[in-house]
């Protein structure tokens, strides 16, 4: 492979840039669903804390809507031609939000101890490093064991926050009373935190970006219902709502109104794709024919238009195509009900109750499930929908207590990531709804995800990948509904919200607004 | 008394409003040649614009007409059968407790506040959350949060009855003490358990109807509540979903209050409600 060479500019964030002049200041109103339960992101990644706290935690990379490294805390970076030594220069004069300068001490204690400790989805990455050194104070090397294709995916901010070392070193991270004003590099830096109403963060004067942030203040709103944010945007109380904060009803009543603009661009990274798990253990749904039977069944093209208002798209397989190395050589399931029927009576299914457990999101998924299972039910197959609630589908997935059940999961832009953790055998585990639920075992495969993750040309494992898809699909272990695309809607003159791959998580450092 | 009944023009229209109901409830199968889950049609269709679809389509373009009959078969069904149960479990308690008084009464009156103290769609939330919503638990929950108000009223009917001199004579006739209960005072209490019985299925309706709104209905049967809380977020832009099993709740209820009243009015002729009722 090639020694990769990022440019030392932000070319990407000059060409993003319309031909009028960002203008400083102003402020941005943002709801953030549910509150989240902390800001430190190094203890706490779930959603609502990465869209507030990537704007006070930065990390060595960004990612554009590509999937293509771009400069963040490393203004540069380089990979050996063997795959495994990582090289990043990180910018000059960088301050943490305390005044403290920011070196490479605080990446080597980030990554290799207190995200060592407590970030498990970095760790299963870090597994396959051998130190983390830096030879001066803005150069950090990450020395692999073993080629591991995807490592370069995992320094975006809710993957790899960067923390300060003066903080935490030789604390207890849990109880550290830092973790309620968190201190980053970040464009923005916290300031109040009220519970049950707003988080207010300030523009970082001292941010190593000329110019940068635009914005004055960000606050992001706490409203707990789905109508209420509905009214807040229109009343004009907030000027963003970011994907799945309202209902999907709404959206087009929202899209619709004057000075309004929506995209559903933002998600390449995570590109969330949902799927139904299929019990592969026992009844009906242990039967190949069975699982391609549902395929046939489910209209999924209606469920996009429908029940999701045209966003997202119809899954062709286990990877996302936003995510690297997707390939659509595949078998496709289209709608076709006389096909499902022929498979079921070629199996000899004798009308087995099969239940559905839809996930408890709210009426979408309620929605979405009553589609499927009438869709089931015009083939033949006696589907009955499960009422759940989000500890009992906790429960009944992770005790896999399911014949079919809803589910979506991230994909963080590779699928050594975010992909093969759900089909690998050796991924089976009782009491994680986040692993290979279905129970799919298939030796031949599982070595071929492994090999694939190792491989150090691309080529080498877009070949792999595709032809793994290509047997998956055939196999069906969880029938795959739908890329989800979850819109944000904004005020048309806040500019440049979204231009990176997760989206208005790190958005507010280029975006401004056009008085 | 069905000459009383029938002379009050609202009850009669309460019976009329209900066998409507109930005819609906029983031939909708006929009446619909697809199922109410059944997406026929494009989704939010307005009513009276498609012939077929009177009453237009909902989220995912399923009959609202079809939604409405089949709905008419839980509402009903839940309504009558979670009343029955509640008389199963309130009459026989209070006629013990007001028959044998002492420390029988004692207990089952304590019993019964018990279950009085807690609100009662707060128990029933509680019910069926723990057993998993289906009609036979929504059922069983409606039951449970319905019977004390009979247990109560038996009680006081039994007490009243019992202290009258046909009793006394039955007593020295040598009649032994349940069999008093049971062909003497018992029969004597059971009107006003009839008009009671007939606004509890109301409330029962209600009851369903409430816990289907907060979605703990059962998911695979229709019913009013289900319709309106699945269409409250889209109530804006499509009226016709929450606004026609919300008149149907209200008719049906209605009836039943109406038959309630005249029922009342015509087992009790020396408390004459006329003008009131």
């Amino acid at each position: 492979m090639n020694t990769l060479r990022a440019t030392t500019f932000l070319i990407a964030a000059t060409l993003a840039a319309p031909l009028a002049a960002q203008q400083s200041g102003g402020r941005l109103d943002i709801v953030v669903q549910p509150e989240p339960p902390g800001l430190m992101m190094g203890l706490v990644q779930n959603g609502p804390t990465q869209l507030v706290a990537g704007d006070i935690y930065e990390s060595l990379l960004r990612y554009n809507s590509d999937l293509e490294p771009q400069p963040s805390l490393a203004e540069s970076w380089e990979i050996s031609d063997d795959g495994l030594t990582y090289t990043f220069h990180l910018h000059d004069g960088v301050k943490w939000h305390d005044g403290e300068p920011f070196t490479a001490d605080d990446v080597v204690f980030s990554a290799d101890v207190f995200l060592r400790e407590t970030h498990a989805r970095l760790r299963a990455s870090l597994a396959y490093v051998e130190s983390i050194t830096a030879p001066d104070d803005t150069t950090v090397v990450f020395q692999l064991k073993e080629p591991f294709g995807p490592f370069i995916n995992a320094f975006e901010t809710g993957t790899m926050p960067i923390v300060p070392k003066h903080i935490y070193e030789g604390t207890d991270y849990a109880t550290n009373e830092m973790n309620a004003t968190p201190i980053g590099t970040g464009p923005f830096k916290f300031d109040e935190w009220v519970k049950g109403s707003y988080i207010h963060l300030v523009k970082n004067e001292d941010y190593y970006l000329d110019g940068k942030p635009y914005l004055d203040e960000v606050y992001y709103r706490v409203i707990p219902d789905a109508a209420a944010r509905a009214v807040a945007f229109e009343t004009g109380e907030v000027d963003v709502l970011p994907g799945g904060s309202v209902e999907n009803w709404d959206v087009p009543r929202l899209t619709e109104m004057e000075g309004v603009c929506s995209t559903g661009a933002g998600w390449e990274f995570f590109a969330p794709l949902s799927w139904m798990w299929m019990n592969n253990r026992e009844g009906p749904t242990s039967d190949v024919r069975f699982r391609q039977a549902v395929m046939y069944a489910m209209d999924r093209d209606f469920v996009k238009d429908v029940v999701w208002n045209g966003f997202g798209k119809v899954a062709t397989g286990p990877v996302a195509s936003s995510t690297n190395y997707y390939s659509d050589a595949v078998t496709q399931y289209d709608h076709n009900p006389d096909k499902a029927k022929e498979l079921l009576a070629e199996m000899g299914y004798g009308g087995e109750a099969v239940r559905i457990l839809p996930l408890p999101y709210g009426e979408t998924w309620q929605r979405w499930a009553e589609a499927v299972r009438q869709n089931l039910s015009e083939v033949g197959i006696n589907a009955e929908i499960d009422s759940t609630d989000v500890a009992g589908w906790n429960e009944k997935t992770s005790q896999w207590d399911y014949d079919l059940a809803f589910t979506y999961l991230y994909q963080y832009g590779d699928p050594a990531l975010g992909v093969s953790r759900n089909y690998v055998a050796s991924q089976i585990s009782k009491g994680s709804p986040w692993n290979n639920v279905e129970g799919y075992e298939n030796p031949e495969l599982d070595a071929k995800w492994t090999a694939a993750a190792g491989m150090v040309s691309a080529e080498d494992r877009a070949a792999a990948y595709a032809e793994i898809q290509k047997e998956i699909v055939d196999d069906v272990p969880v029938a795959w509904l739908q890329e989800l695309e979850f819109p944000t809607i904004y005020r048309c003159n806040v500019k440049d919200l979204v231009t990176t791959a997760i989206g208005i998580n790190d958005g507010p450092r280029d975006a401004w607004v056009e008085e | 008394m069905w000459k009383r009944f029938s002379s009050n023009i609202g009850a009669m229209l309460g019976v009329v409003l209900l066998l409507a109901v109930i005819a609906v409830a029983i031939f909708a199968p006929i009446i619909f040649s697809h199922t109410p889950w059944q997406m026929v049609q494009r989704p939010f269709l307005t009513p009276f614009t498609m012939d077929g679809l009177p009453l237009g389509t909902d989220t995912l373009g399923r009959d609202v007409a079809s939604q409405l009959a089949y709905g008419a078969r839980v509402s009903l069904l839940v309504g009558l059968v979670s009343t029955l149960v509640a008389l199963l479990i309130g009459v026989p308690l209070g006629a013990l407790a007001g028959f044998y008084g002492n420390w029988v009464d004692e207990g089952a009156m304590r019993f019964t506040e018990f279950f009085q103290t807690i609100p009662n769609f707060a128990l029933a939330i509680v019910l069926v959350a723990i057993f998993e919503p289906t009609l036979a638990s929504i059922t069983i929950a409606i039951a449970i949060v319905s019977w004390p108000p009979v247990a109560r009223l038996v009680r006081a009917e039994v007490m009243s009855v019992r202290k009258r001199e046909f009793v006394d004579a039955a007593r020295l006739a040598g009649l032994s003490r349940p069999r008093i209960l049971l062909t003497q005072v018992l029969p004597n209490t059971v009107s006003p358990i009839i008009v009671m019985a007939s606004l509890m299925v109301a409330t029962a309706i209600l009851l369903e109807s409430s816990l289907s709104f907060l979605g703990l209905g059962d998911p695979n049967a229709m019913s009013w509540g289900y319709m309106i809380g699945a269409a409250r977020t889209v109530i804006r832009s499509a009226w016709w979903l929450s606004f026609f099993p919300g008149i149907a709740i209200v008719l049906t209820v209605l009836a039943l209050n109406l038959i309630g009243e005249g029922l009342n009015d015509a087992l009790n002729p020396h408390l004459s409600r006329k003008g009131k009722a």
